[in-house]
């Protein structure tokens, strides 16, 4: 009797599995026919996704590579104070640089990290900066957003020589750039890392501008 | 027939997933900040109801009771992984503001709770019929408590619009107050559980004074009757 009930069981245990099995078998199915058909369409509206935020700094206009081409993965925890990659995109004319685009990260916003796009000009001008993903509070953080603010074209044309580094804090630190009524955190940890990013290209300069050739293309 | 409308109605209004069995919270709240957003979600949440309970349905008979649940959950994670996919494949943008809300479909409640209340018990057409009532009745809550939060947080309607609907609809977006500052609170996590309870009470209401007139009416035919 007891064998008997085990062997039961036993059976009962095996038909539940394979039943699950199947199913899971049938699932992987239906996700990967779906991503066979759509994975070329979701990698080229990423694609199409940066290149669209990095359009809107660096005009087609002033270089003529592909700006997704050109990048580079870098990190310096001297200059940037963390360990975090940033990725740079790098607009030639002529194989001559042009303009930066860089990708850091803001850390210390009010809600988590900030990730910005910091465009800056071969002469270490700034031609935009942009904030792109963010979770700063409606209404309050999030007017570093170009469609809630004009408050990050206030970068434009500035560099590590206007205003002097000293000033690159908020009004509040003693520095030249607005803070937004109720909200000091974001604006603060936005013109930090915008500052670090001039220090980085300041730095990297020659190194950047080099490559050029290697890996053009 | 009847029963089909009855079903469908019962997921739209008397049951209403959002309004009377409180499932679904999270999404619901999290995004109708706006109409859009609360449209997009929807129809995303109505598409894997119908498509888990038909396929739930379909298998109810070869399932063990045993691993039931496994096999739903199976179900519609698979549904909503394809769905998710598409919706980064071809509403890139809608897919990027709606963000972690699509994956989480999986764990609205309302989903595997009309697999287990209805489609393992009812036939495959009954159990479509149930899905899409349930989704358009969660859709429906979504867009109304969107529309609510849209107009009083940001003063505008359909903002976004061309998300959802391609280029034509550019301009369909309302400005229903012009120069409007915002008002914080709507849009933020409180503004959406106020809204969600006045909308609660509304529909409180609205039952019991459906619920009259047809009470008065029968009233009436007597004393006409009568006279």
């Amino acid at each position: 009797m007891g064998t008997n009930n085990m062997a039961d069981n036993k059976k009962l245990m095996l038909r539940a599995g394979l039943v699950l099995g199947l199913f899971s078998l049938v699932g992987i199915g239906l996700v990967s026919f779906t991503h066979s058909i759509t994975h070329e369409k979701i990698s080229e509206n990423e694609r199409l996704f940066v290149l669209k935020n990095l359009r809107e700094l660096v005009p087609e206009s002033l270089h003529d590579n592909d700006l997704l081409a050109n990048s580079l993965h870098v990190s310096d925890p001297k200059v940037f104070g963390n360990e975090q990659e940033v990725t740079l995109y790098r607009a030639f004319k002529h194989e001559q640089l042009v303009a930066v685009i860089a990708s850091p990260t803001a850390p210390d916003g009010y809600n988590g990290s900030i990730k910005l796009l910091v465009a800056i000009k071969e002469n270490g001008e700034l031609l935009g900066v942009r904030a792109v993903l963010h979770h700063e509070t409606p209404g309050l953080g999030d007017a570093i957003d170009t469609n809630k603010s004009d408050w990050v074209h206030s970068f434009n044309g500035l560099s590590l020589l206007n205003p002097k580094p000293k000033s690159w804090r908020v009004k509040r630190d003693g520095g030249v750039f607005d803070q937004f009524t109720g909200a000091t955190i974001t604006p603060r940890a936005v013109v930090k890392t915008v500052l670090r990013t001039l220090q980085y290209y300041q730095k990297n300069k020659e190194a950047l501008a080099q490559t050029a050739g290697a890996t053009n293309g | 027939m009847d029963s089909y409308r009855k079903i469908f109605n019962n997921g739209l209004w008397e049951n209403n997933q959002a309004f009377v069995a409180l499932l679904g919270l999270c999404p619901l709240l999290a995004v109708s900040n706006t109409v859009i957003n609360g449209l997009a979600l929807g129809l995303a949440t109505t598409l894997t109801l119908i498509l888990s309970n038909a396929t739930v349905s379909l298998i109810r008979h070869q399932v063990g009771n045993e691993i039931r649940l496994p096999v739903f959950v199976l179900i519609i994670a698979s549904i909503v992984t394809a769905i998710e996919l598409t919706m980064n494949a071809y509403f890139f943008e809608l897919y990027l503001i709606l963000g972690i809300f699509i994956p989480l479909i999986v764990t609205n409640c309302a989903i595997i709770g009309r697999a287990e209340a209805f489609a393992s018990k009812n036939p495959i057409g009954a159990s479509s019929i149930d899905g899409l009532g349930m989704g358009l009745g969660f859709t429906g809550a979504l867009v109304i408590l969107g529309a609510m939060r849209e107009v009083l947080g940001s003063g505008t309607l359909f903002a976004n619009a061309h998300l959802i609907f391609g280029d034509v609809a550019k301009d369909m977006t309302i400005t229903v107050i012009a120069n409007y500052e915002g008002f914080l609170l709507a849009i933020l996590p409180p503004g959406a559980f106020i809204g969600l309870g006045l909308l609660i009470a509304l529909k409180n209401v609205l039952d019991k004074r459906l619920a009259k007139p047809v009470f008065q009416t029968v009233n009436l035919s007597l004393d006409t009757k009568k006279a």
